[in-house]
């Protein structure tokens, strides 16, 4: 187990500082010189070389590498030009309420899936399968934003139970939660489509097993079965795949929380975008990629946990 | 009789001579006669009716979209703002978009421009792919290591992330979209197709290659990627089908093309800030177009995998 965590770990370290090179080298294939974004068009030469060497953009790109990897460690993300703040700043504000949103968004799509996954199996090929694998697939090929447009014009629009953009600050999320019912349902749907399909198949995959068959030749019954023995059984690799879903999820966020106005990481993402605020950009895509790569971490260490035949691998 | 006649051995299932194996046939009728490998693919995958119903849809589109302004000649250059929003009329069978263009033939432009990205992008993505997966695969080692923690470190950017940052550092014009989300697609098939490889080159037929003398090419390129043209094919499908949403996503948030080109997607960014006038036509036609052409891709992605899936042939 030793073994398997350390194995483990060094990969996610490895996989960390790529994705490290990888951000610092779409720092530098951005458009223009970022002095020159600073000053404005008009600086003098003399004020670019200055500024230049203040911020230390004439050394060598391996030092550049070095020190900004160095900021890293000190979570330090950048300062962000157009907002005028440090980008550690403005994500430390918005990464909870995107925290919030998809950690309920999470919670709501895995206690529905596994149950609708397990209906699905057992009732495998029947009219209720067909059904629940059409709106899956419905809801899987929907882009989130039209999703999202949709449960606004029904349930925002012609209903008026919701509203439609989500609350604003930072203590009236919970005042006004029926604001986040709509934002968190669109993230939702999407990823309960994807987890009941892969609870599905994995429970099938385990049912046509021998330890199945023998358990009911044993005469254990048929309920029994079903959630002591199969489900375990299952849940295993669905656990790592919602793990590796977590960055889909991610990506998700972005696309609803531009359609609610939700003032999350994902919005400021989306934002900076737009006004070409390429330190942000770059700040959020590196919090994401650790966030992913942890994520995956957590999912292969509780995998092999759980499943001990992994840890020799 | 003595025991060597020949209709008393082997229970009598000896050839008999001046007629061999003909005579041999068991009695309980003709056996489950398969044909080639693909037929039986073939067969599997045309037995899902979901996977026809995909097929019939994709075909649909495409011929809507490509040949559809042959048919239903609209202006899609000239922005007409003095008839914008209007609602669905013998004219415009289904209205007029903010800025005053036909919203059928919208659609129809949309879906050349959605059909080609998707199409382009799902190619660029499983070739670079491929080669990069077998080659990794192949190669084992180190360089193996090396080429598969750059794919991890890549993948841990999600897709919608890698693409806004691309999108916003490189212009939007059709080719650009293109490239660009090849350029992050490409990982899964590399994946996918490294571990196929890692279990196919241990395959005796590949050996005997070796054996033979058959350098690393010819194994890569004449043995171990046609066999993994079926993962291929399936992953391409599903490839498809993400690029077209990706597209839409994109151009929604306003990283995609520019007017007069179109895409499904840009159609809905507008659409937002008329839902509540109910202006219906600017809204649902190009939602409900993505969401037909990606369920048919998804269709047919899952109606492939399950034909070739070994196991399933075993129920």
């Amino acid at each position: 187990m030793i073994g398997f965590l350390v194995r483990r770990v060094g990969q996610a370290v490895i996989v960390l500082i790529g994705v490290t090179i990888i951000t610092f080298i779409l720092l530098h294939l951005l458009p223009g010189n970022p002095i020159r974004a600073i000053l404005g068009i008009r600086a003098s030469q003399q004020q670019v070389e200055q500024l230049t060497k203040q911020y230390g953009f004439n050394q060598p790109l391996w030092i550049q590498y070095g020190v900004w990897v160095n900021q890293l460690l000190h979570l330090n993300l950048g300062y962000s030009y157009k907002q005028n703040e440090l980008v550690t700043t403005v994500l430390a504000q918005r990464i909870p309420k995107t925290l919030f949103l998809v950690g309920s968004s999470l919670v709501v799509a895995i206690a529905l899936a596994i149950p609708l996954g397990i209906l699905q199996s057992v009732r495998r090929n029947r009219p209720d399968d067909y059904v629940l694998t059409g709106f899956s697939f419905i809801f899987y090929s929907m882009p989130t934003f039209w999703l999202g447009l949709l449960l606004i014009i029904f349930f925002s629009g012609d209903l008026g139970w919701f509203p439609s953009a989500a609350p604003q600050d930072q203590l009236s999320v919970f005042s006004q939660l029926n604001g986040m019912v709509l934002p968190i349902a669109t993230l939702s749907l999407v990823t309960l489509a994807l987890f009941s399909r892969y609870m599905r198949s994995s429970m099938l995959e385990q049912s046509i097993q021998d330890y199945v068959r023998t358990a009911r030749a044993k005469g254990v019954s048929g309920r029994v079965v079903l959630f002591k023995h199969i489900l375990r059984n299952a849940l295993i690799p669905v656990i790592t795949l919602i793990g590796l879903s977590l960055g889909g999820i991610l990506s998700g966020a972005v696309v609803t929380e531009s359609v609610f106005n939700y003032p999350g990481m994902g919005l400021a993402f989306y934002q900076a975008a737009e006004a070409d605020d390429f330190p942000m950009l770059l700040g959020v895509v590196v919090v994401v990629a650790v966030a992913t790569v942890i994520g995956n971490l957590v999912a292969d260490i509780l995998y092999a946990v759980v499943d001990p035949r992994i840890r020799y691998t | 009789m003595s025991a060597l006649d020949p209709s008393q051995v082997a229970g009598g299932l000896v050839p008999e001579p001046g007629i061999g194996t003909a005579g041999m046939l068991p009695e309980g009728g003709e056996a489950f006669h398969s044909g080639s490998a693909w037929r039986m693919i073939a067969a599997v995958f045309l037995e899902n009716r979901l996977a026809i119903v995909g097929l019939g849809m994709i075909i649909f589109v495409t011929l809507f979209s490509f040949i559809g302004p042959f048919i239903y000649h609209t202006q899609q250059v000239f922005a007409s703002p003095n008839i914008a929003n209007q609602a669905p009329s013998a004219a415009h069978l289904l209205g007029t978009d903010a800025l005053g263009y036909d919203v059928l033939g919208r659609l129809m432009l949309g879906g050349q421009s959605s059909l080609e990205i998707g199409f382009a992008a799902a190619l660029i993505a499983v070739g670079i792919g491929v080669i990069w997966g077998a080659a990794s695969g192949l190669a084992g080692g180190v360089i193996d290591s090396i080429m598969m923690r750059i794919v991890d470190a890549m993948l841990a950017i999600p897709f919608l992330f890698a693409l806004i940052v691309l999108g916003a550092i490189f212009n939007t014009s059709i080719p650009e979209l293109i490239i660009v989300i090849g350029l992050v697609a490409w990982l899964v098939p590399a994946r996918l197709v490294r571990g196929e490889t890692l279990s196919l080159r241990v395959r005796e037929y590949v050996q005997a290659v070796r054996v033979m003398g058959g350098g690393s090419r010819r194994v890569l390129f004449r043995h171990i990627i046609p066999n993994t043209v079926g993962t291929i094919v399936v992953n391409a499908t599903f490839q498809v089908a993400d690029a077209i949403i990706a597209v839409a996503t994109l151009s929604y948030l306003g990283l995609g093309v520019s007017a007069p080109a179109t895409n499904w997607g840009g159609e809905l960014n507008t659409g937002l800030n008329y839902i509540f006038d109910g202006y219906w036509w600017t809204i649902y036609p190009a939602g409900v177009a993505i969401v037909l052409t990606v369920v048919a891709f998804n269709f047919v992605g899952d109606a492939m995998r399950d034909a070739l899936e070994v196991r399933l042939q075993r129920r």
